[in-house]
């Protein structure tokens, strides 16, 4: 399917955000931005450094809240949200900087993401230190569906290694994996491909793609390898020091001056 | 070559998931259970059961509960003694203002009222971490052994201030008092904290443990992906503060019989308890018991060789055992953070190719 026919006109709108302003004391985050994701499509945010992409990131799942506008997610508003009501209406998410639970394993840390999807009465206090009965059942569906991400992500060796021992590049790839299990509707990439080698980006960008193909992910990433930004996403938009500056197909805003001014610089 | 697991396949995700996958360590287990039950009262005598393997029963149940909360949720806590206060308090106003209560009834009461005291001094976590709450959780310390030093109802207005565990049955045998026997003692000592411990490993390896574990190893994300990060603390300190107040409540009634609460549950227990997770592993069942056990034996052997072998006296053992202790804490904090439990996962992984090299 070509990109102009995913982003056919006629598609649902997923999540838009809109005159969104966000500030830390006098400094200005992001500054009245507004876009919107379709449903299955693979949206990129780009921008030079401090441009305000985590930060927005960090406001759509309800870890910031901004001072001004609104977001609506699913065509409702959604206002101060906090992180875990986010991650429950189906926004899953990677980061930065790996964020995993260096302790535990492959396979825990996976579980974890599953953490809402557990019928929380089959997990409470008393069947859990009882275990056998509700608690296993629970545990063995849910382990059956984490099995899949795994084989999903090629990374069944690993299954029960410390997750501190793994490389860096698998350690990204586990963190994915916590983020597919939780089944979302919206997954968000914070620079997936940061500080990878060739080989491995190109397996992420097949995992990326595979999750949008084959779940109907829909994905924001925030990415700055603009190699893979411009083959993989449908839209791209584009902030600079907490403004949009362009928003648009990958060719519309490669050859925008703005983007081009913002990267490269002004001559004066 | 011969504990590995070579040719013990798993065929469904319960038999992976299971406590002791590997056939191996069940037979060790089954082993050591029969030891335990069998060998240990048919054998022991008075001094065995009093000295060595009750105080270890219970201080290894003392140690799940501070290592649920310090070594698995990862908030450090040095209020351990007042929350064993807390217990043996509860079982003794339960036991004499109740005598009608079966006695293990008696004992879980005491781990929910401790809970639930540890429920409330688990709220400042809320908003502070590490040694700052290790402070928080000192002050509760403090506070209660004062509260039960200074409020005379504690001890139903004794003159004395110690606080005696009057004779209980259960199953028809007497177990609680000065009358009880040392073995039967033992032997109840032994099945309840295996039924415990059973449950706290339980826990740790579900879906409650991975929440703790995840909000000790980088809490931000854990809330990012749906876990509550105050709603999870606070369950880690009530069930640790369970398990530390049911090992109170058993060191009074089952191991000292008598006590006066300020002094048996001092500032000093809560470091002893802090010193058997962290020497036997921080984040481990398999730790606590062996961080209990070395802590309670320790003394004993030293004061066994030197003063009986070496004809030293008793005050040149207590403090070449003080200099020990410190040195320990600190060759293990610097050499292995994880304490014995991870040697002996080490040794493991080495016995799975010995005698072989590679």
């Amino acid at each position: 399917m070509s990109a102009a026919e995913r982003t056919g006109s006629d598609r649902e709108v997923m999540l838009s955000v809109e005159n969104i302003t966000l500030s830390f004391g006098a400094v200005r985050a992001i500054r009245d931005v507004s876009f919107d994701i379709l449903k299955g499509e693979i949206r990129a945010i780009i921008g030079p450094n401090g441009a305000g992409k985590t930060s927005m990131l960090n406001v759509i799942n309800g870890f910031y809240h901004p001072q001004q506008g609104q977001i609506l997610f699913r065509g409702a508003v959604r206002r101060q949200m906090r992180p875990h009501e986010a991650a429950a209406g189906g926004i899953a998410r990677t980061f930065q900087n790996v964020a995993l639970f260096k302790g535990m394993t492959t396979l825990d840390n996976i579980m974890t993401g599953r953490n809402l999807k557990m019928k929380s009465w089959r997990t409470s206090l008393l069947p859990a230190m009882i275990y056998y009965g509700p608690t296993q059942r629970e545990e063995i569906a849910n382990r059956e569906h984490v099995e899949r991400v795994i084989d999903f992500l090629e990374i069944e060796a690993i299954r029960k290694v410390p997750v501190g021992r793994l490389p860096y590049g698998l350690q990204k790839r586990v963190e994915l994996g916590r983020a597919l299990a939780a089944e979302p509707d919206l997954l968000l990439l914070d620079e997936p491909m940061a500080g990878m080698n060739l080989e491995e980006k190109q397996d992420m960008c097949r995992f990326v793609l595979d999750v949008n193909d084959e779940f109907g992910t829909t994905i924001a990433l925030i990415e700055h390898d603009m190699g893979v930004v411009m083959d993989l996403s449908d839209r791209v938009v584009v902030l600079d020091h907490g403004e949009k500056i362009a928003d648009g197909t990958p060719d519309e805003v490669k050859n925008d001056q703005n983007v081009i001014d913002a990267y490269l610089g002004v001559s004066h | 070559m011969f504990y590995r697991e070579a040719g013990q396949f798993k065929a469904s995700y319960a038999a992976d998931q299971a406590i002791f996958p590997l056939r191996q360590d069940q037979w060790g287990v089954a082993l050591m259970l029969l030891v335990a039950l069998v060998v240990f009262p048919a054998f022991g005598n008075e001094y065995f059961f009093q000295a060595i393997l009750i105080p270890v029963m219970i201080f290894s149940l003392a140690a799940i509960g501070l290592n649920i909360l310090t070594g698995y949720c990862g908030q450090l806590s040095l209020g351990t003694g007042g929350f064993m206060a807390v217990g043996a308090v509860a079982c003794y106003k339960l036991t004499t203002g109740f005598p009608e209560l079966d006695f293990i009834i008696v004992l879980l009461l005491s781990g929910v009222i401790t809970a639930l005291v540890g429920l409330l001094f688990g709220v400042p976590s809320l908003r502070i971490k590490g040694f700052y709450l290790a402070v928080a959780t000192l002050a509760a310390q403090f506070f209660l052994s004062w509260l039960f030093n200074k409020v005379a109802w504690f001890q139903n207005y004794t003159p004395s201030g110690t606080i005696t565990m009057p004779p209980r049955d259960v199953f028809g045998i007497t177990i609680t008092g000065a009358e009880a026997d040392a073995m039967h003692r033992y032997v109840f000592c032994l099945v309840f904290v295996a039924v415990l411990a059973m449950a706290a490993k339980n826990l740790v390896r579900g879906p409650i443990g991975r929440s703790w574990m995840a909000i000790r190893d980088m809490d931000i994300a854990a809330e990012l992906i749906g876990f509550r990060p105050f709603q999870t603390k606070l369950l880690a300190f009530s069930v640790s503060s369970f398990y530390v107040g049911v090992a109170g409540a058993m060191a009074l009634s089952l191991w000292l019989g008598s006590v006066e609460t300020a002094e048996a549950f001092d500032i000093n227990v809560s470091f002893q308890v802090l010193f058997m997770i962290i020497i036997g592993g921080l984040g481990s069942m398999l730790g606590s018991f062996l961080g209990a056990a070395f802590i309670v034996l320790t003394p004993i052997m030293l004061t066994n060789v030197m003063v009986g072998g070496l004809g030293l006296q008793a005050v040149t053992a207590k403090h070449f055992e003080f200099m020990l202790f410190g040195g320990l804490i600190i060759f293990f904090l610097i050499v292995e953070p994880h304490g014995m439990a991870r040697l002996w996962q080490i040794i493991k992984e080495k016995l799975r190719m010995w005698p072989f090299p590679h």
